[in-house]
């Protein structure tokens, strides 16, 4: 078992995090503290960049054109890419671009041809509509929304919440009900184009994320062709299923590169700020704070990466990636917790990033699936199964 | 609250801008009908918040002759949302924000 990163590993994450540091860093300081976009010259700039470094479109599978990097590699990055003010949820301001719907690639070639490819091109965007008032951490059973067959359409009536892009976007993949006496077996998958009569962005749901919003919608007799139905009849919850599971290891990664600089600026604010007459680095209780973090870090981050790696394998991660998620979004809010303490007021001020990351850390508890429901995923699994 | 801003509006005047508080949040400029012309906002590096943004309108006020706020730490989606809204009841921006060309994508929000 060899820990070591390759030496093209290496050379890969040395090379992103000079790009978050000489060039995304630097834009920051002209940028509002709650910002989540660059001026558009400078993200055409950086998205030029990272195409000729081979990087852009991680998660694009490589027949796509995507870049043919394994999910630990880009785990690895993941981490260097958080590593800025906006970076929990705006990696390096998203130039280096993505496939955002996974499911995409899994449309009939009709489907791809009016959505997926579209979407590589960068002339549509899609939403992901699944959580609804009724509830999101049991989709299979909260989902109300419904789907009745008419004639050559299915029509659409109900709501959904907490949808982020919903109102720029050009399509969606929403989850209905095609069959309430199945349960999670009766939930179909469907593209709905957001400019189809019934499609209504009912309002702006505001959070504590800077400038993210997130989005109530509202269907009503909303006509969908029977061929925008994404995968089989009833067979949409498998969709649903295996998006939230893969989510998981980057959304890990984020945090861990998030609570990595709040370390780094603990460390450099320790060795340098005076009280009584000493550093803070020579106190012990800063000294245990800084210990507790890399502790919080190394456990996340090798939890995130063994995780990584059974994917990779093509061996099942369902528990290791449920675990991942777990720890690194608590550890993660412990380090950036305990860094804003140790730099005192100014840790409170918007000059720093910490109290962003203080509140957007928060939602990494809830979001692709609470705590409490990723727990529940391990039991069964550890209790319903082998341990190995 | 509200979508839209519906607090009452008072003069944009050197006392009532002075009794600003310098947070941040979300402001409209109106005229002397309570037309909106202008949505804005004091963000975080606002050097003096509300108050600030809106003694920066009194040096130009153009055709504003009244204003209100909303003191708001979630100035950015806040100052999205009421873009949002103004162009869905009136089919485009405010008008002093078309002059200052603000040409960044909007979403599109149809309130029930």
């Amino acid at each position: 078992m060899d820990l070591e990163l390759s030496d093209e590993q290496r050379l890969i994450v040395d090379t992103v995090r000079r790009f978050v540091r000489e060039e995304v860093l630097p834009l920051e300081a002209d940028l509002d503290p709650d910002a989540s976009e660059l001026e558009p010259e400078d993200r055409d700039r950086l998205i030029k960049m990272v195409r000729e470094m081979g990087f852009y479109g991680l998660d694009i599978p490589p027949e796509y054109g995507g870049p043919d990097v394994d999910i630990v590699t880009r785990t690895l990055m993941a981490i260097e890419m958080a590593q800025h003010r906006a970076g929990l949820y705006a990696p390096c301001y998203g130039v280096f671009g993505g496939a955002g719907l996974a499911q995409l690639f899994e449309a009939n070639e009709d489907q791809k041809q009016r959505y997926l490819y579209p979407t590589l091109r960068g002339e549509k965007h899609g939403f992901f509509g699944l959580t609804e008032p009724s509830g999101g951490s049991d989709p299979a059973r909260a989902i109300q929304t419904t789907a009745v067959k008419d004639g050559d359409d299915w029509v659409l009536n109900g709501s959904k919440i907490f949808i982020s892009g919903a109102d720029r976007a050009d399509y969606g993949i929403v989850f209905a009900r095609t069959d309430a006496s199945r349960g999670r077996a009766g939930i179909t998958c469907f593209f709905v184009d957001t400019d189809a009569p019934g499609f209504y962005v009912r309002r702006v749901v505001h959070t504590l994320r800077s400038t993210h919003y997130a989005t109530e919608l509202q269907f009503e007799d909303l006509h969908v062709p029977v061929a925008n139905v994404l995968g089989e009849v009833n067979g949409g919850f498998a969709i649903a299923n295996d998006r939230l599971s893969r989510q998981r290891i980057p959304y890990s990664a984020g945090c861990i590169g998030v609570a990595v600089k709040a370390q780094e600026m603990a460390i450099a604010y320790a060795n340098q700020r005076e009280t009584f007459g000493d550093r803070l680095a020579t106190r012990q209780a800063i000294q245990w704070m800084i210990v507790d973090n890399e502790i919080d870090i190394r456990t996340s981050r090798w939890l995130t990466l063994a995780a990584a790696d059974r994917a990779d394998r093509g061996q099942p991660f369902r528990t290791e990636a449920a675990m991942a998620k777990v720890v690194a979004s608590e550890a993660g809010g412990r380090v950036v917790d305990r860094a804003m303490q140790i730099h005192g007021g100014y840790g409170m001020t918007k000059d720093l990033p910490l109290e962003r990351w203080y509140r957007e850390i928060r939602i990494r508890r809830i979001g692709e699936g609470p705590t409490e429901v990723q727990r529940l995923i391990m039991a069964r699994d550890l209790l319903g199964g082998s341990f190995h | 609250m509200a979508i839209e801003m519906t607090k009452p509006w008072k003069p944009l005047d050197t006392g009532e801008v002075r009794r600003l508080p310098g947070t941040t949040g979300v402001y409209e400029l109106g005229d002397g009908d309570g037309n909106v012309l202008f949505i804005g906002f004091a963000g975080g590096k606002s050097r003096f918040g509300l108050r600030g943004e809106l003694e920066r309108h009194l040096q130009a006020p153009g055709a504003a002759t009244r204003c209100r706020v909303e003191v708001n730490t979630q100035y950015l989606t806040r100052y999205e949302e009421l873009l949002m809204a103004y162009a869905s009841r009136h089919g485009g921006l405010p008008p002093m924000n078309v002059e200052r060309a603000q040409h960044k994508p909007r979403g599109r929000l149809t309130p029930g």
